[in-house]
């Protein structure tokens, strides 16, 4: 490959991303990757989880860190708030994924990002989950995402990566799709 | 029954092996073309009714042949495209026997071994052109459609006058899609359509059809090789294009004015209940922005080459309106949708093909056409050598540049 001449730099790897993806498109076993995450109940509504391990290229890893996240309800809903509601996570994670990817597009694009805010809100009818009105869904009843970027670029290629962050989110995906979910209890 | 021997056996008798037997006539390469129906079979059998080509007449053009009539930027009707295929056998006398269905392709010690149900041949080299859309993708979840509702593909449509008088859920918004969402919808059958990623584009850029761009401006020549990502530009969908006298635009916006009900990808079908992805207002997005990237070149193409003057003034589609909060889900039990046709794409048909040059994904390993079994060759697929090679416009080059590397591999 020849030298890059860019100076952007997201601090993004795109040459080690651009490496993988040609190794595992012949080495499709590889690619499966399993995310794992175990929670256990504290008291309440206050739960803690953990990330850990998880298994991918064929092998288990581990984090640097064990993470773990607490998560409550607040206490409009007679809860400790000891941490995030869950739903809030849901816009943690579906963020972080978008904006990891605005980064990783942009690098790729060779276009220098000085700054990346998202907002979200989302909108929710509690009478869905407290079983008040049945045509009334439990979950959000949509999501807005508002970017605030500043980049080295013109509107429409700013844009342009935010829409293509979307295309290749694994988060917006899980929320913009049917995912089928088992639980068991052993 | 004996069998015959030829160098040269092309399969398929559409614009793509017919330029290729007048390629290999050119360079005197004996050959023959099987074909298992009539010269532009699938035209014949496998179109809907109203149905025009996308390209404009003076953009067929094939080798020693072209358009010489008086309307160079109309669009040929299924009539006039056979018609037009037709001619072109007869204009260079391509050696096609026609009502020969190939039942298998072998290699062997001296070439290939080409069985037909009109007996066999032997030959040195075989041309794949039996074309990129003989079996229609349906996605798996058709399989979950309840059973009141009838399942139609794209290549069993022929007019509306085949369906229910019911709703009709059309699924894929390329060419395809948009063509008979609006055909139908106009027929009084209330259209709902499910897109998922799509290409648009205005049918007149600045006053000049927008393939006269893509070729003036060299898009439609970018090589397989010389293209960032190959296997994703061979991919992309259909532009959403209609060919009509009034050389319309086809686009959403042009579908929902009329009434037609847009949702998003199809997803899955859970106890009656279809569901569509929330992906919508993104693909609309992005689909805008691209189209507006593809004219930003071709503005920046005309200033460079001082055609400023020649054009009109450049102009921007509006943004596609997409409506807050699409619908996710349809009832597919309660009456309102009785037909959901599938829009979905092709796939070719190799079935008969027993040559190990298929990938894991069941698609034939070759670069540019040249296919990874020595003495094999593949026309007429989607950027199989250049942007066009899947329109009439593109097997010429690409029959080119395949019978010269056939002749030297003749050669040894």
């Amino acid at each position: 490959m020849a030298e890059s001449e860019s100076t952007c730099d997201n601090g993004v790897n795109v040459e080690a991303l651009l490496g993988a993806r040609e190794a595992l498109t012949d080495a499709p076993d590889a690619a499966q990757f399993q995310w794992r995450a175990t929670c256990e109940w504290k008291n309440g509504t206050h739960s803690n989880s953990t990330v850990e391990g998880y298994f991918g290229l064929g092998e288990e890893h581990k984090h640097k860190t064990t993470f773990t996240f607490d998560a409550d309800h607040p206490e409009v809903f007679a809860s400790e708030d000891l941490g995030a509601t869950p739903v809030e996570y849901m816009l943690v994670g579906l963020a972080s994924c978008l904006t990891a990817g605005i980064a990783a597009v942009a690098q790729h694009r060779e276009i220098q990002l000085n700054s990346v805010i998202a907002t979200l809100d989302a909108g929710m009818n509690i009478q869905g989950i407290l079983g008040i009105d049945s045509d009334v869904r439990n979950g959000f009843d949509g999501i807005k995402v508002t970017y605030k970027i500043d980049a080295d670029a013109s509107e429409d290629d700013i844009k342009a990566l935010v829409a293509q962050s979307q295309k290749r989110s694994a988060v917006y995906d899980i929320i913009t799709n049917p995912t089928n979910v088992t639980v068991e209890v052993n | 029954m004996p069998v015959a021997t030829i160098t040269t056996v092309v399969i398929g008798a559409g614009h793509a092996g017919l330029a290729m037997s007048k390629c290999l006539t050119d360079r005197s390469i004996d050959h023959v073309v099987l074909e298992r129906g009539e010269v532009a079979n699938s035209w014949r059998t496998e179109r809907w009714d109203s149905l025009r080509l996308l390209t404009p007449n003076w953009q067929s053009r094939l080798p020693g042949y072209g358009y010489e009539g008086d309307d160079p930027d109309g669009y040929r009707t299924m009539p006039e495209t056979i018609a037009f295929i037709d001619r072109y056998a007869s204009v260079i006398s391509a050696p096609v026997q026609t009502n020969t269905i190939v039942t298998s392709v072998c290699g062997n010690d001296t070439g290939y071994a080409v069985a037909t149900d009109q007996g066999d041949w032997q030959c040195r080299t075989v041309v794949l052109a039996t074309g990129a859309c003989n079996i229609p993708n349906v996605p798996a979840v058709a399989d979950a459609v309840p059973s009141q509702i009838a399942n139609l593909t794209a290549a069993q449509y022929r007019n509306p006058d085949q369906l229910d008088d019911g709703g009709v859920l059309v699924v894929g918004a390329s060419a395809t899609g948009t063509q008979l969402a609006e055909e139908i919808h106009r027929s009084g059958r209330p259209v709902t359509l499910a897109a998922g990623e799509h290409i648009r584009v205005p049918r007149v850029y600045r006053g000049r059809d927008i393939l006269w761009w893509m070729d003036i401006t060299g898009v439609h020549d970018e090589r397989y090789d010389e293209i960032e990502d190959i296997n994703r530009a061979r991919k992309i969908p259909s532009f959403q294009l209609v060919g009509t006298p009034q050389r319309a635009t086809l686009d959403i916006n042009a579908l929902t004015d009329i009434g037609v009900n847009l949702i998003g990808k199809f997803a899955s079908i859970q106890d009656g209940k279809a569901q569509f992805s929330g992906s919508l207002r993104n693909l609309c997005a992005m689909s805008d922005l691209k189209m507006n990237r593809l004219l930003n070149t071709f503005d920046e193409w005309a200033t460079e080459n001082g055609l400023d003057d020649e054009v009109e003034a450049p102009h921007r589609l509006p943004d596609t309106t997409v409506e807050d909060s699409p619908p996710l889900g349809m009832n597919l039990t309660d009456g309102r949708i009785s037909t959901i046709l599938w829009a979905t794409g092709y796939r070719p048909d190799y079935s008969w093909l027993d040559v190990p040059v298929f990938d894991r994904k069941g698609q034939i390993r070759h670069d540019g056409g040249i296919v990874d079994q020595p003495g094999l060759y593949l026309m007429g697929m989607q950027f199989l050598r250049r942007r066009k090679s899947a329109l009439i416009d593109g097997a010429g080059d690409d029959a080119r540049d395949l019978s010269d590397h056939l002749v030297s591999y003749l050669a040894g």
